[in-house]
């Protein structure tokens, strides 16, 4: 079955089976393996892209399902050399150790600070809860997302303008 | 993980996707969401020929008034009744109860009525739908009929829905008289399954309880009607030991089993507790309706 999606704001294609997942539609076909599969039970987020900018579970979604829409991964999220906002409070903040989850985790951060601009930790907490981190390591990826927020805030206009820290 | 193998159909109107379940019969899967259908090809507990995607059709969606109805369609996403800010206050259960619902990842994507046509035991949309005592709107190609909430859930993952019909729409009696819900939940950690959970829904008139609603979660073999804990509120004054009777009933017919979450009589003491919190939640926001 033909089917086609704009990744990260390049339109993609492919012929694939109808239960092919999105995830190996993505690693396999189009040899974007930055999205990772963990659980492969829609428990982890491991697998997090963005749904027309909803994050999504993309081992719960069929590639055919999302035929004509647009999906970001955690490739498009740097501008070029330039880290995002979120991918620099990450480094910043020492917002991951393993780095599995990481992915999911920024693409979780990039939706809802488009969402909630300057979210309370709360916020950033529940928005997180359907993405596992085994190393534990949720306090900094908080505060990864916070400085996210505080950068996006200084320089609303310009993409990855945190990039390289203060 | 990988399901079987399956020819694949998205639809665009009502009719087609009506006509090709009038046609596969119960070789066809409808998949909204896909948020527990999907799960269950993986597994391949459900190997269907045909998977009929309805989840891009329009004119399914929203909450909102109709000919004395609160209406609900059928494809409207778990995340629109949690972020509803303009919910009727008698439906405010609808975006408490959708809060808890697994994630938000899953939220972004699964739907109303593709959770309640699954109809887990453990889901917590069927809970609700029998405590606000819906009506569900269910279509063939041969026309629309109505299924009560009560008695729609027949088994774990069994409903009274044909397998020529879909679910289109969810609707509740609109009500002039104060009336609210309340959800409560317990979860070993955020976004698992229940241990247990509570739906409650009470309307009252002239300070007694006119209508009252309680559907439980995760402790039998579908949602569970508390009938004999609903009884024993209508006409009465919602008095602190009424609302405790209420609740030993609603204990009573809860029928959990040990597991890993905890053990039956645990979870029966969960159930009389929260019904008895949600009752006194509701009992309130109902107040504050009034005033």
């Amino acid at each position: 079955m033909k089917v086609s999606m704009k990744v990260n704001g390049i339109e993609r294609g492919g012929d694939v089976e109808p239960r092919v997942l999105l995830v190996d539609f993505l690693r396999t076909n189009l040899r974007q393996t930055g999205t990772h599969i963990g659980c492969d039970t829609t428990s982890c987020g491991a697998c997090t892209v963005l749904l027309d900018g909803q994050p999504v579970k993309s081992c719960t979604l069929l590639a055919v399902q999302v035929q004509g829409r647009s999906i970001t991964t955690v490739e498009g999220l740097a501008q070029g050399a330039t880290l995002s906002p979120m991918q620099a409070g990450f480094h910043e903040e020492h917002g991951l150790q393993c780095g599995f989850c990481t992915p999911g985790m920024m693409l979780v951060g990039t939706a809802l600070l488009e969402r909630i601009p300057n979210p309370t930790e709360d916020e950033i907490r529940w928005a997180i809860s359907g993405n596992i981190c085994r190393c534990t390591g949720y306090m900094n990826i908080v505060k990864a997302i916070q400085h996210a927020a505080k950068a996006k805030a200084a320089a609303p206009a310009v993409v990855g303008a945190a990039a390289g820290g203060e | 993980m990988y399901p079987a193998a399956f020819d694949y159909r998205s639809i665009a109107s009502l009719d087609e996707a009506l006509a090709l379940l009038a046609e596969h019969g119960d070789a066809a899967k409808v998949m909204a969401g896909g948020q527990s259908l999907i799960p269950l090809l993986k597994l391949r507990f459900a190997q269907p020929s045909l998977v009929v995607d309805i989840g891009r059709m329009k004119g399914m969606t929203g909450v909102g008034p109709h000919d004395g109805w609160l209406t609900i369609g059928a494809l409207t996403r778990h995340v629109d009744l949690e972020r509803a800010r303009d919910l009727p206050r008698q439906l405010s259960l609808l975006s408490e109860a959708a809060h808890w619902i697994a994630d938000p990842l899953v939220r972004n994507q699964g739907t109303i009525g593709g959770s309640v046509c699954h109809a887990d035991p453990s889901g917590d949309w069927g809970s609700v739908v029998l405590a606000l005592d819906a009506d569900l709107v269910a279509r063939s190609s041969k026309g629309e009929r109505i299924i009560h909430a009560a008695d729609f859930f027949q088994g774990p993952f069994t409903t009274a829905l044909r397998p020529d019909e879909i679910l289109t729409e969810i609707r509740v009696a609109a009500s002039s008289k104060p009336a609210a819900g309340a959800y409560n939940k317990l979860e070993r950690k955020v976004g698992d399954f229940a241990t247990v959970a509570v739906a409650v829904q009470i309307e009252l008139e002239g300070g007694k309880v006119s209508k009252a609603g309680i559907g439980l979660t995760a402790v039998g073999p579908t949602n569970v009607k508390a009938t004999a804990a609903e009884k024993a509120l209508v006409g009465h004054e919602p008095t602190d030991a009424v609302i405790a009777e209420a609740a030993r009933l609603a204990a009573a017919a809860a029928e959990p089993k040990d597991d890993i979450r905890g053990s039956a009589e645990f979870k029966k003491d969960v159930v009389r507790v929260y019904v008895q919190r949600g009752l006194k939640t509701a009992l309130a926001r109902a107040k504050e309706a009034r005033a």
